[in-house]
């Protein structure tokens, strides 16, 4: 959808037709739930910005989608199609619920980026094993990074239901992180914590290695032909293989704020569908950092104001779902239509 | 004889039951990869003919309409992973997550709408029973199945002869190999692999009506839990042709019934979550060491434009 940051002139047409007709297609939705058009749409969009708790909500939910679309978007702009994330964001979650309480007697200066920096290995550690079939063998990542994330998953499910569950409610929660090891806030009755830093922090760097450096150049490269690539002298296992890793590492980051900022434990859905998610991110923002910025607060937009139209008007909260894929669906056709557009041009 | 008949007869009667929606479904998948199209629609289109299905036969009072419903329904979803990775040559692995997410989303949402009462008591229907050929019988609750189980185990074979014996199995397949030369000798590959993607949908959504109509008799929001996914790694494991697709999918629910087993007996040899997790695992290694390129279909992930 966001394209149209790096597309030709009156190409911002096409992204505001996705648009248009994602709401032409899921206005009747409202009118099957039996929710007030006008409402649910104030639900939507305006209820947002009516208080500062809304707005923050909205910046808290955007932290993980933005780390996500950027993990994804940065595997995409190599040609690594990672579907992994979703396991990846899991890994850094594990990680950081298994450092977490372990770091009592350490300062948050040091348990912050202990917590970070362990997240972001686990996350590249989960990543390594598709990237290295692919680079070495050519097997196709797709289908790996999936798989490995119906592993994790049970993993997670496993270590929640067995050693971490809590002895005394048995609920499948892990022992609380070390206060130590909690995100600060960054705002006084707000849960925007620390991470929404790192995520823009991490949008910034890779702003700056995709634009800025040889490497991001070679990884643009290998994202455009891989044999092209390989012709002009890049090393293109070895291209895919390092995005591939950074790419599960900024997921495993996303993991590590939703425990250290959101929870302070891991518990089962603390994924919460953000690496799929971030696949919608990353291609409405067509991996552009910017537009995945945009895409990333987008989204976090419709979750929320799906969560809010839930509450108030009782329409069912999977019309978030509906929404993201409808934007998702429209905007692959509409690249279409900007593809034939331009070839009659 | 008795060991036999309380313990393996009971196995391997819930090891057909557990195969029969992944073997529809991996079948569906054998289709249209076998044509040149990864569907990553599955889990979402398993779902929604779940949903269907359920929704069909509630309100209809026939158990078989809404198989057909989920199969039509199935076939739809086909149709539309087809049109984004056919007609217009979008990107397989992200159209098909994209269905996967749409058609997930509209089945929970119009179960919500439809059957989200306030009281909280969910909507149920009263499932398919089991036949019983041979009553009595030691060997007997083996073939005590549910007539979709007899269905989907029929199709193996049908599936092999579509595409090892008929023309339109040798067309899929060259359409599958080299689009081009499939082309070239006049076959029209885009119907080719529309007819495939359709077929593969409906296959698909029977997969989830029979977990709704005939497994659960209701709806629930972790009904496929991730068996599309199984789905797509035993065809990987089947190498893409279906009697090796029913060797992998009789190994997998071998496991998981004894694992069933198991833990009604309230033995626990490994953690559930290990044996859950293990088909993923073992296709992946399968990969590993088998490598793909020699047996996936060459031209699957490419989009076909005729230039």
């Amino acid at each position: 959808m966001f394209s149209v940051l790096r597309a030709s002139r009156g190409a911002w047409l096409l992204p505001l037709a996705a648009v248009v007709v994602t709401f032409v297609i899921t206005l009747p939705l409202l009118l099957i739930a039996r929710a007030d058009p006008l409402a649910a749409l104030y639900a939507f969009v305006v209820e947002p910005f009516t208080s500062r708790l809304s707005f923050t909500e909205i910046l808290v939910k955007t932290t993980p989608l933005l780390l996500t679309g950027i993990a994804v978007a940065v595997a995409f702009t190599a040609g690594y199609y990672n579907i992994g994330a979703e396991g990846q964001l899991l890994a850094g979650a594990v990680c950081a619920a298994w450092l977490g309480p372990l770091l009592h007697d350490v300062p948050s200066i040091a348990s912050i980026p202990l917590m970070l920096l362990g997240g972001a290995l686990a996350g590249a550690l989960w990543a390594l094993i598709p990237a290295l079939l692919k680079t070495r063998i050519n097997v196709d990542e797709v289908v790996t990074t999936l798989l490995l994330n119906s592993v994790m998953i049970f993993l997670v499910s496993g270590l929640l239901n067995g050693p971490w569950r809590n002895p005394v409610t048995k609920m499948p929660q892990s022992p609380a992180i070390a206060r130590t090891a909690e995100f600060p806030m960054l705002l006084a009755s707000s849960r925007l914590h620390l991470g929404f830093i790192v995520a823009l922090m991490v949008l910034a760097g890779f702003w700056f290695v995709t634009r800025r450096t040889a490497f991001g150049l070679q990884m643009r490269a290998a994202g455009l032909s891989k044999s092209s690539a390989q012709f002009l002298g890049v090393d293109v296992s070895r291209t895919l293989l390092i995005a591939a890793l950074f790419s599960g590492a900024i997921a495993g980051l996303a993991g590590v704020g939703e425990v250290a900022g959101v929870h302070r434990r891991l518990i089962e859905d603390v994924a919460g569908g953000y690496g799929y998610t971030g696949i919608i991110v990353a291609t409405l923002g067509a991996s552009s950092p910017l537009g995945t910025l945009l895409s990333a607060s987008f989204m976090a937009l419709i979750d929320n104001g799906a969560q809010e139209a839930s509450r108030s008007l009782g329409v069912p909260i999977y019309l978030a779902n509906i929404v993201q894929a409808t934007l998702l669906v429209t905007t692959l056709v509409m690249l279409f239509v900007q593809r034939r557009l331009r070839r009659l041009r | 004889m008795t060991v036999l008949a309380f313990t393996l007869i009971p196995l391997i009667a819930a090891t057909l039951r557990v195969a029969t929606p992944l073997l529809l479904a991996a079948l569906g998948e054998t289709l249209g990869e076998n044509a040149g199209v990864l569907n990553l629609g599955i889990e979402g289109t398993m779902m929604l003919g779940a949903f269907v299905g359920f929704a069909a036969a509630a309100s209809s009072g026939s158990l078989w309409l809404g198989v057909l419903g989920a199969v039509l329904v199935g076939a739809v979803c086909g149709a539309a992973v087809a049109l984004l990775t056919v007609t217009f040559g979008l990107n397989q692995h992200v159209s098909g997550l994209g269905i996967t997410l749409l058609t997930s989303g509209i089945a929970l949402f119009f179960y919500r709408v439809l059957y989200g009462s306030t009281t909280g008591v969910q909507a149920r229907i009263e499932p398919f029973q089991q036949v019983d050929p041979l009553p009595g019988s030691v060997l007997g609750s083996i073939f005590q199945q549910h007539a979709l189980t007899y269905i989907a185990f029929g199709l193996v074979p049908l599936a092999w002869w579509l595409l090892a014996r008929t023309q339109f199995g040798l067309r899929v397949r060259a359409v599958g190999e080299n689009p081009e030369a499939a082309d070239t000798a006049g076959v029209n590959v885009f119907r080719v692999r529309y007819a495939t993607l359709m077929m593969g949908g409906g296959l698909m959504g029977a997969a989830g009506a029979f977990l709704s109509l005939a497994q659960l008799g209701a709806f629930t929001f972790g009904i496929i839990a991730g068996r599309g996914w199984i789905a797509i790694a035993l065809v990987i494991f089947g190498n893409w042709r279906p009697l090796k697709v029913l060797v992998g999918m009789l190994l997998f629910g071998a496991l998981q019934a004894l694992q069933l087993r198991l833990q009604a007996e309230g033995i626990t040899l490994v953690p559930y979550e290990v044996l859950l997790a293990l088909p993923y695992v073992l296709t992946i290694l399968a990969l590993a060491f088998a490598g793909r390129a020699a047996s996936a279909p060459a031209a699957m992930l490419r989009a076909y434009r005729r230039e």
